[in-house]
């Protein structure tokens, strides 16, 4: 988990930033009614980029998605793709496919012929569509299953032909809206890895709409995390959980300690905690993972921060236990330790200054 | 769980109204159906004379013929009117109730009324001849408008069909919305959506209502004996004729027969034809 060391699709989304983006959104706005569900969002999607787009549900991230997919029409902003106005075309002439979050697999055709579908209404020569069918099937696994019906399949079969159905027509970006949340937890994991793996052997950009942080940070090159219809934070996901822009973002994205202070000639006081801090002086928030705070160690690094807490509570979580401590001011915090069996009384606890992250409120 | 009392009594009234409404009347016809008449007396001598008869007197055949010639046409238009109506209702009316509520608001109004409105509308000094001289399309009344099979048939659609509109609206309304888009989204248009994706799946709807139009209308008595004239007299007409002044049961007996067996295989075809294409 402290490694450094980066997977080399995570560094190389970060330098795309000079060539021209895949999918442009500039600024957009959406209504229904009176209230207002996206505002003010950019977003740029590379070519070959998987982008999970993640919030809570009523963020208005299945909206922004079906804003692409063309099923809804922005009421402010344009979309480009590949560097062409997008926004005004009908979801039938855009070369973007959607796999649905409950497949949307039509039950009166056969898997040949929902796979089929794309080539048949472009009007593909007939003799070309069983090959693309077949490889279409092949790339998901599912050849045996061409002459099934879709109530006949499994959760996770459908998935794949769901995929199959969107990839035949070798869309330029494929959108997944939530398209995982309806399998059970292990399938989920195995359908996770396959999709990813599956997103670099096709090079199609995908932005995958999800809930489940876990499963973003998994799956993409970058997370943009979405609060309320507002761009929180878009960052690879590394970056997102080890450095946080927000409050929000800290929290919504794993587990985290706010500590609430005021900075001081240089020094950071929240309660009896203090340290040096190189952020200008006034109120300020700080978010420490809990990973980060160790139960102490005599040989200490010179700039860790110490206390004194309670132990409150104790959550055997596998490899690690997650504590709960009470300071001496009332604080309560969270702290994360290798398992070692029960632990009680009062403890001496300590964290590194430099991961006390600052964080916007 | 349940008691074997609480089960008997459970199943006592249904079985009773099935046995005094549907068992018994079925039976009484079927035996009178094999029975003869002689000089007002029915005479219990079992036979087939009836259903000979029915063969033999070209009469029969051909009004059979003509009540399913009406009840298909009847059909045909109603859907041709209800499936326009009821897609537009699913899917693009923004006023879905008040809509569906005039598709209904007409069933509230006695059949009676609404098939003597027919006869004042169709009369040769009714209302749309007098419009027709009014605007000198013609000068004198068009007589084929009233007493005609037309006339049959026009009022037996504009009646049948809110009983076509509501299962194919309902069927409509099942098809679930991200289908249509999925279809958008694969790059079908609106047409090739539609008909690859929203026609068959409201198919059991269609048959649904054909059913309703067809079978309603073939057994129909009224409008033929209101707007029908001669020339439009339908199976139902000679059956209640035989019932009462012919006075000739076993034959009309032999007749409601043939035609319960007739809706019977439609009603068993149209089933499974709606089994075939229901996909929830």
């Amino acid at each position: 988990m402290i490694s450094s060391a980066q997977p080399a699709a995570e560094s190389s989304t970060a330098e795309t930033g000079g060539t021209e983006p895949l999918l442009s959104l500039r600024s957009i706005a959406k209504r229904f009614g009176s209230t207002t569900v996206l505002r003010d969002v950019s977003l740029d999607v590379a070519a070959g980029e998987l982008l999970t787009i993640l919030g809570e549900s009523g963020s208005g991230k299945t909206t922004l998605l079906r804003l692409i997919a063309g099923f809804e029409r922005p009421d402010g902003g344009e979309i480009y793709m590949g560097g062409e106005r997008l926004d005004p075309l009908p979801p039938h002439r855009r070369r973007v496919n959607t796999v649905f979050q409950n497949y949307a697999l039509f039950p009166h055709l056969s898997v040949f012929e929902n796979v089929a579908y794309g080539l048949r209404v472009r009007k593909v020569t007939r003799p070309e569509i069983p090959k693309r069918v077949e490889q279409a099937l092949a790339l998901v696994k599912m050849t045996e299953f061409a002459a099934r019906a879709p109530a006949q399949l499994s959760g996770g079969q459908q998935q794949r032909i769901a995929l199959a159905r969107a990839l035949i027509n070798q869309p330029k970006l494929l959108l997944l809206d939530e398209p995982l949340s309806a399998l059970d937890a292990n399938l989920r994991r195995q359908m996770q890895q396959e999709l990813k793996s599956l997103q670099r052997e096709v090079g199609i950009s995908f932005v995958f709409v999800t809930h489940d942080q876990e499963e973003a940070m998994a799956l993409s090159d970058r997370i943009a995390l979405l609060r309320s219809g507002q761009l929180e934070q878009v960052a690879v996901p590394r970056e997102i959980y080890n450095n946080p822009a927000t409050a929000y973002t800290a929290r919504f994205i794993g587990q985290t300690n706010l500590l609430r202070g005021r900075i001081e000639n240089g020094l950071a006081q929240c309660g009896t905690l203090q340290w040096r801090s190189k952020v200008p002086d006034g109120p300020a928030t700080f978010s420490i993972r809990p990973e980060n705070i160790r139960l102490c160690d005599p040989a200490a690094a010179a700039d860790s921060v110490r206390f004194r807490a309670v132990i409150l509570n104790q959550t055997f979580g596998g490899p690690t236990d997650l504590l709960e401590v009470s300071c001496p001011d009332g604080r309560v915090l969270l702290v994360r330790v290798a398992s070692r069996g029960n632990l009680a009384g009062e403890c001496d606890f300590e964290f590194n200054a430099g991961d006390a992250i600052h964080v916007k409120d | 769980m349940y008691s074997r009392a609480y089960k008997t009594a459970v199943a006592v009234p249904p079985l009773v109204w099935i046995a005094v409404f549907l068992v018994a009347p079925y039976a009484f016809l079927f035996c009178y159906s094999f029975w003869t008449v002689s000089q007002q007396a029915i005479l219990h001598h079992w036979n087939l004379g009836n259903y000979r008869q029915l063969l033999e007197n070209s009469m029969y055949p051909m009004v059979l013929l003509r009540s399913m010639r009406i009840a298909g046409s009847v059909t045909a238009l109603s859907l041709l009117l209800s499936f326009p109506l009821a897609y537009y209702l699913s899917f693009h009316s923004k006023r879905k109730e008040l809509l569906y509520q005039l598709v209904i608001i007409p069933l509230w109004v006695s059949y009676l009324v609404r098939a003597y409105a027919w006869k004042t509308i169709l009369g040769s000094d009714g209302v749309l001849n007098t419009l027709l001289q009014y605007v000198h399309l013609t000068n004198h009344p068009l007589d084929f408008l009233l007493y005609s099979p037309f006339a049959v048939v026009l009022t037996l659609t504009h009646i049948y069909t809110p009983f076509t509109i509501l299962p194919i609206y309902a069927s409509l309304e099942h098809i679930p919305r991200n289908l249509v888009e999925a279809s958008h989204d694969l790059g079908a248009t609106p047409a090739q959506t539609f008909w690859k994706v929203i026609f068959p799946l409201s198919i059991p709807g269609v048959v649904a209502g054909a059913t309703f139009a067809f079978v309603l209308s073939l057994g129909d008595f009224l409008a033929p004996l209101l707007l029908g004239g001669p020339s439009g007299i339908m199976i139902s007409n000679i059956v209640v004729s035989l019932f009462g002044a012919a006075y000739n049961w076993p034959l009309g007996a032999a007749i409601s027969l043939v035609m319960l067996v007739i809706v019977v295989s439609l009603l068993f075809m149209s089933e499974r034809l709606e089994k075939r294409w229901s996909f929830s």
